[in-house]
């Protein structure tokens, strides 16, 4: 009876059924045939360790070489992080992927425990961080303008500074875990992982970040990208919607309509080749944070199209009613305004973040060894040379785990905002 | 004289206060905290230009778009008009560049509008198998980096037999690493002026069909269309073809050597970066269209079917014009993401904007112009984009009485 309904209702559905049908069924076959049954999973390897891919090249387009995923994963993975140190990036991987499921729990983003005691406490642990580079910077201007020598006098009140920036982050830290637990937990996880990727504490092998590369490069692009695009976004919708404010309204209108009217590209060349003019002489700023400033600055603009639409939606009574009580503009917007508009826009933020965490990709052309370059560098190993589809199907794998994940979650919210609404 | 009735009296605004210098006056706070903030966004914007201008004049590196002028000398592979990288410009260059650009973005968008209907079309399809296989098509088309499509379907393409163990269809169409030759037309006035014909023809049945109309609604007669169109487009280009000789030179791709000569090509990158981006940006359009068709009351599609109306036509007269309006706001922005994402080419080496800017600030270190050009090329088409679709959104949004 279902057949009847859903295949085989009228003469054309049941055309396209047996049509379809045998195109489906010969793919797979096809597919199975290529991936398993002909598939070469193992190649022997000469005495100085260089695969002998024969058997891959006599099978080649008639069987897959998961050979080559088996000999390159851990390079694709990870990069060429220091190969007995591996374990790192490999726990920074399983930590992203443990915060992004604690991040989908509602439960996590309660208020946490709001003492008077413990918010003093985080933000003196916040001054004093602050304190530590403002002491810093104003060092690094000091460099500039009278020489390296000046420093010298006073490097016991930087490392008593140093070290008050160090208990710093850890209140702080402490703090939010309690004020806010889901913050403290992106905090804390966020400083683990720096910790495991840079080393140097901890007896932990310091380790440039020349050598970084693989997975943990895109998800460090994506998940920081928008960690610090999110508030700059929340600014910036707050200023185009601003009345009061005209000029600043500009300003906002401007670096939006800017950066989403040019291609992420141009934004990653401009980070490559234009940035290091923009520096002082004898600053260099790291490439992979200059990738990573591009990406926020671009995901920001994104991201405050969608907080202003979530804005937009706001009956206008909601802020009337918040004037009215005498609200100022800041408590009105934190605690009534924002936590209604950023709730409506969950789904298409899940799906801006979508977007982002595949556009991390574009970085392969300003050459930052992220998951799909590191699958190309694996790719001008000699041996294996031709055997690109193998690699390329498996990347693509990795990314619709994520990307497929992400978006499970998005559609789940959007069932359940919908069936409140409906009721 | 009688007090004014109150119902008659205008709400009146109120009066302005005079601004005063004052914490207290929020207007006053404003002009202060603006004046900060664009105080602090232009001294971090001086100190940007001051720090460039020293560490290009300390790199002897040139400013200005001088460059344009200059003799270039890029290869080009595939270009619209003639180039030479001997002789001609930067300037020209990076206009076949734009061209290249429009080449891929302009057939893509359009591909990419067909194939999205269809497969949005077949998602609401009530049949299972048709439903099942096009939703999967979009959710994993649409989870894989545009990016490593691109590289996938490029390497796929080099990985093709070399010209002489070409794939062929008879001995016209060949399939080879260097891309797909076709016959091509050898052009002559003829062929010219039989399609200036057809333009005028085109133009005439657009009248004939706003007349038509006219007639239609004064007189509820519709006067036939099809002969009228058919005369205008196909037989009086015809008979002016067939007029001045009837010309039909067809020039085939011939191997010679290690390479094809003559017909017409579709170079490997154009090929992948093209297949690319309708296949990705289709995934999304296919999203967009089902979820407009979706926006239309189920009622609209009962009362149709009430008529008698098939269900084709159902959803070509009744649910389409409807659901536009749902459709055309984001289809807009994804031509855009589309015409966007065309500067990936650079990844495969096809020449667009990009491709070229990238090369030019290479070769002559001028890494502002090379960006403020691409800058400037994206911006002019993002914004005619934009004001054409809002006119054409304008045009059928759904007039109120």
């Amino acid at each position: 009876m279902w057949l009847r309904v859903n295949l085989f209702n009228t003469w054309l559905s049941t055309a396209v059924t047996l049509a379809l049908g045998y195109v489906i069924l010969r793919a797979g076959i096809a597919a199975v045939e290529w991936g398993v049954v002909r598939a070469v999973w193992e190649v022997p390897y000469g005495p100085t360790g260089i695969a002998d891919t024969a058997s891959c090249q006599s099978a080649k387009g008639s069987g897959a070489c998961w050979a080559i995923i088996a000999d390159k994963y851990r390079l694709i993975l990870f990069g060429r992080f220091p190969y007995d140190q591996q374990w790192r990036p490999a726990i920074v991987v399983l930590l992203f992927v443990a915060l992004f499921a604690l991040s989908t729990v509602r439960a996590v983003w309660r208020r946490g425990l709001q003492t008077r005691l413990i918010q003093r406490a985080a933000i003196a642990g916040a001054m004093l961080i602050v304190l530590d580079n403002l002491a810093d910077f104003l060092a690094l201007i000091a460099q500039i303008g009278f020489g390296l020598d000046v420093l010298r006098s006073f490097s016991l009140l930087f490392s008593v500074l140093a070290t008050l920036n160090f208990i710093g982050k850890w209140v702080l830290t402490l703090g939010l875990l309690f004020l806010w637990p889901a913050i403290g937990v992106w905090v804390a996880t966020l400083a683990v992982i720096g910790m495991l990727m840079f080393g140097g504490v901890l007896g932990l092998t310091p380790v440039a970040v020349d050598y970084w590369g693989g997975l943990p490069i895109t998800l460090i692009l994506a998940t920081f990208g928008l960690a610090f695009a999110f508030p700059l976004a929340i600014l910036v919708a707050l200023g185009r919607r601003s009345t009061e404010m005209p000029a600043v309204k500009t300003l906002c209108v401007v670096y939006v309509e800017l950066i989403r009217g040019v291609p992420l590209i141009s934004v990653l060349f401009m980070a490559s080749v234009m940035f290091p003019l923009f520096m002082p002489p004898g600053i260099n700023i790291d490439k992979l944070l200059r990738a990573q400033i591009a990406v926020i600055l671009f995901a920001a603009a994104y991201l405050a199209e969608v907080v202003r639409g979530g804005l937009q939606a706001l009956p206008k009574g909601q802020s009337e009613a918040a004037d009215a009580m005498g609200l100022s503009y800041w408590q009105k917007t934190a605690f009534i305004i924002l936590p209604q508009a950023l709730r409506l826009v969950i789904p298409p933020l899940v799906n801006t973040f979508i977007g982002f965490f595949k556009d991390t990709s574009l970085v392969l052309i300003i050459g930052i060894f992220d998951l799909l370059t590191m699958g190309k560098v694996a790719l001008s190993d000699p041996p294996w040379q031709s055997f690109s589809t193998e690699i390329y199907v498996a990347l693509a794998v990795v990314y619709i785990l994520f990307c497929y994940g992400m978006s499970r979650y998005s559609r789940g919210l959007e069932r359940e905002l919908n069936s409140a609404r409906g009721r | 004289m009688s007090a004014p009735d109150p119902r008659l009296i205008r709400a009146r605004k109120a009066p302005k206060r005079p601004l005063r210098l004052s914490w207290a006056d929020p207007r006053f706070r404003a002009v202060i905290w603006q004046v900060i903030i664009i105080g602090i966004v232009l001294a971090i914007g001086w100190y940007l230009v001051a720090n460039t201008n020293r560490n290009l004049s300390a790199r002897r590196i040139a400013t200005g778009f001088g460059f344009l002028e200059r003799v270039a000398g890029i290869p080009i592979g595939e270009s619209l008009i003639s180039y030479n990288p001997a002789e001609d410009t930067y300037g020209r260059a990076l206009w076949i560049g734009v061209l290249n650009t429009f080449k891929v973005a302009g057939i893509g968008v359009i591909l990419a509008t067909l194939l999205g209907t269809v497969i949005g079309i077949g998602r609401l399809s009530s049949n299972w198998l048709l439903a099942k296989l096009t939703a999967f098509y979009v959710e994993t088309i649409r989870d894989i980096p545009l990016l490593l499509q691109l590289l996938f379907w490029y390497t796929l393409l080099q990985g093709l037999p070399a010209p002489r163990q070409a794939w062929h269809i008879g001995d016209a169409v060949f399939l080879s690493n260097r891309g797909i030759k076709i016959p091509s037309l050898i052009w002559e006035p003829a062929h010219s002026w039989a399609f200036v014909m057809l333009l005028i023809g085109a133009v005439g049945t657009w009248v004939w069909n706003r007349r038509a109309r006219a007639q239609q609604e004064a007189t509820g007669l519709r006067p036939r269309l099809w002969p009228v169109a058919l005369a205008l487009m196909v037989i009086v280009p015809g008979v002016v073809w067939a007029a001045m000789g009837a010309p039909t030179g067809i020039e085939r791709p011939v191997l010679r050597g290690f390479n094809f000569q003559g017909g017409g090509t579709v170079s490997p990158e154009y090929f992948a970066l093209l297949m690319g981006l309708v296949l990705y940006t289709a995934g999304y359009i296919a999203e967009i269209v089902r979820s407009g068709i979706q926006a239309i009351a189920i009622g609209q599609w009962e009362a149709a079917g009430a008529l008698g109306l098939r269900r084709s036509a159902i959803l070509r007269h009744i649910v389409l014009p409807q659901a536009l309006r749902v459709i055309i706001p984001p289809m807009t922005s994804q031509y855009l993401n589309l015409t966007k994402n065309s500067s990936l080419a650079v990844a495969i080496g096809y020449q667009d904007v990009v491709s070229i800017a990238n090369t030019t600030l290479n070769q002559t270190g001028q890494a502002v112009e090379g960006i403020a050009v691409i800058m400037a090329v994206y911006l002019t088409i993002s914004l005619a984009i934009s004001l054409s679709m809002n006119w054409y959104n304008a045009r059928i949004a759904l007039v109120g009485r």
